[in-house]
């Protein structure tokens, strides 16, 4: 009898226990990581550039393509939506500016963040994970080579800048989508098109979305990389270490998303 | 007897995952210049014990001195510096798999040395001909067969002209004649480098043709240290049993099932 009132209480504590354990972890990582970016020349050891430039290749340079095409279309998809609602008000002129602040503001850096969690994200923990399984942090490890400052660090500080970089790529290619819209479709006078986009832009939607896109790349890589150092069991728990990571950055980003935009949304910046 | 120096001393160490008692107050010492062997059966915890010896896994008690320094109680740079001064030869190899063998070999130097470039090229060279692999620094290690990455990850495990070397398993997965070469390599390397080797594997063959002593662990607890030939008559049954390869004696097969979980967990 008694046993059975326990139970439950049991379950739940080894469960909160769990998600504390976790966040514990997470937070030490991430302490490492900044220890290692602020402190690390003061112990002798200051970053490398080599391997953060070709990170910031492989991260930025090469997802170009891939960020331009989802905000891109979002942009026409924007665009075409919109049109048919402000058509019936007789303000098909605002089109430009609703997609300029709206991908801006909002889809441009979430989109981007989005689309690098799932390249990005994925490679991190994939390439992080594996050199788990196969003994190779252990191996960095016991040369006295700190796995953090030598794998992870790069990987932070490249996506920290590209991150930035691609969401104004982002930006600009889903206010482009909008642009062919307006004028090719709905037969707006390019000039006008591009004033009414720019003329309702401000700076705080810019820097709002920029201030985002920051805040996602410190997700992105973090999460990957604390999957990737915690990966267990062979090609298996990459597989599953690697879905984590990416579901995790996810929902995540979205979190932030909301935290971030309710910061400038109460403070009036 | 001869008076022998210590190079590594483990005292009382006790180690526990998940209330399980992993090793079970492991005291034993390795002399200087020796090539000392552990053995025991899966998930006896000799892997684990070679871990507490390289500072990878802390213990729960018990102290590890590595010359006049405890591992144990050291802070992070202390580690660090204890650290480069033993090599770590892994079961996998543990290559890391986007640097060419030049590049593998010659991380720690680059690391921790400001040696110039073409100084660290002609150490990586020495280190490759001592493993037999002159001329490989340009393959990448997919290239590379499972005894070749052996003999590379032992060339970046004595990059760092270290007084001691520690194999996991350094056999393990090798076809016979492999093995023999690896088994010679760490005997030239423990004689021309005057190295302290610690050597883990539960291959009889290997034991007996590299052990200057051996130490056969089970469940935890040292069970018998002594030269091969003791080992080889050695009165205990279970490590006749061992030994021998045998499937009756004291060691029963569900114990050894029950033990391989224990080893995955940790």
């Amino acid at each position: 009898m008694n046993e059975k009132i326990i139970k439950p209480f049991e379950v739940v504590g080894a469960q909160v226990l769990g998600w504390l354990k976790v966040v514990n972890d997470f937070s030490r990582l991430a302490g490492q990581v900044f220890y290692w970016i602020f402190f690390g020349a003061a112990k002798k050891k200051p970053m490398k550039q080599p391997p953060i430039f070709e990170q910031m290749v492989f991260m930025g340079a090469r997802s170009i393509v891939i960020v331009f095409f989802v905000t891109f279309f979002t942009g026409i998809v924007l665009a075409m939506q919109s049109a048919q609602q402000l058509s019936k008000l007789g303000g098909t002129i605002y089109v430009a500016s609703l997609v300029s602040i709206s991908i801006c503001r909002e889809l441009g850096p979430v989109l981007t963040a989005l689309v690098i969690a799932g390249r990005i994200g994925a490679a991190i923990t994939a390439e992080i994970g594996s050199m788990q399984v196969n003994e190779q942090l252990e191996a960095l490890d016991t040369m006295a080579i700190n796995p953090i400052r030598f794998l992870i660090v790069p990987k932070v500080v490249a996506l920290f800048f590209m991150l930035p970089c691609l969401t104004v790529i982002g930006d600009l290619s889903g206010m482009l989508g909008g642009y062919i819209i307006g004028v090719y479709n709905l037969g707006i006078n390019s000039h006008l098109y591009i004033q009414t986009a720019f003329d309702y832009l401000t700076p705080k939607d810019i820097y709002t979305g920029l201030c985002k896109s920051f805040v996602f790349a410190l997700i992105i890589s973090l999460v990957g990389s604390y999957q990737g150092i915690h990966t267990r069991g062979g090609a298996v728990g990459v597989g599953r270490a690697t879905t984590v990571s990416v579901v995790t950055s996810f929902i995540l980003i979205i979190v932030a998303d909301c935290i971030v935009t309710g910061i400038f949304y109460f403070s009036n910046v | 007897m001869r008076e022998h120096k210590v190079a590594i001393s483990v005292k009382d160490l006790v180690k526990n995952f998940d209330g399980r008692r992993v090793l079970d107050g492991i005291t034993l010492d390795i002399y200087h210049g020796e090539t000392f062997v552990i053995m025991g059966g899966s998930g006896c915890g000799k892997s684990t014990l070679l871990r507490h010896m390289t500072g990878a896994m802390k213990p729960d008690s018990g102290k590890i001195f590595f010359g006049d320094k405890d591992l144990t109680s050291l802070d992070e740079d202390q580690t660090e510096q204890v650290k480069r001064r033993f090599g770590m030869c892994f079961q996998s190899s543990a290559l890391l798999d986007y640097l060419n063998v030049q590049e593998n070999v010659s991380l720690p130097l680059r690391e921790h040395t400001t040696l110039d470039p073409k100084i660290i090229s002609i150490i990586v060279k020495m280190k490759l001909s001592l493993v037999g692999l002159s001329g490989f620094e340009n393959l990448m290690p997919s290239m590379l067969s499972g005894g070749m990455k052996k003999r590379v990850g032992l060339a970046r495990a004595i990059s760092m002209d270290p007084e001691a070397v520690f194999y996991d398993e350094p056999t393990a997965g090798l076809d016979p004649i492999v093995c023999a070469v690896v088994d010679k390599l760490i005997l030239d390397l423990n004689k021309k480098l005057l190295l302290t080797s610690v050597v883990v594997t539960h291959n009889m063959e290997s034991v007996f043709r590299i052990a200057d002593r051996v130490a056969m662990l089970h469940k935890g607890r040292v069970l018998q240290i002594g030269t091969p030939d003791e080992i080889r008559n050695s009165k205990d049954p279970i490590v006749q049993q061992f030994i021998n390869g045998r499937l009756d004696g004291p060691i029963n097969f569900s114990e050894s099932i029950e033990d391989i979980n224990y080893s995955e967990e940790a």
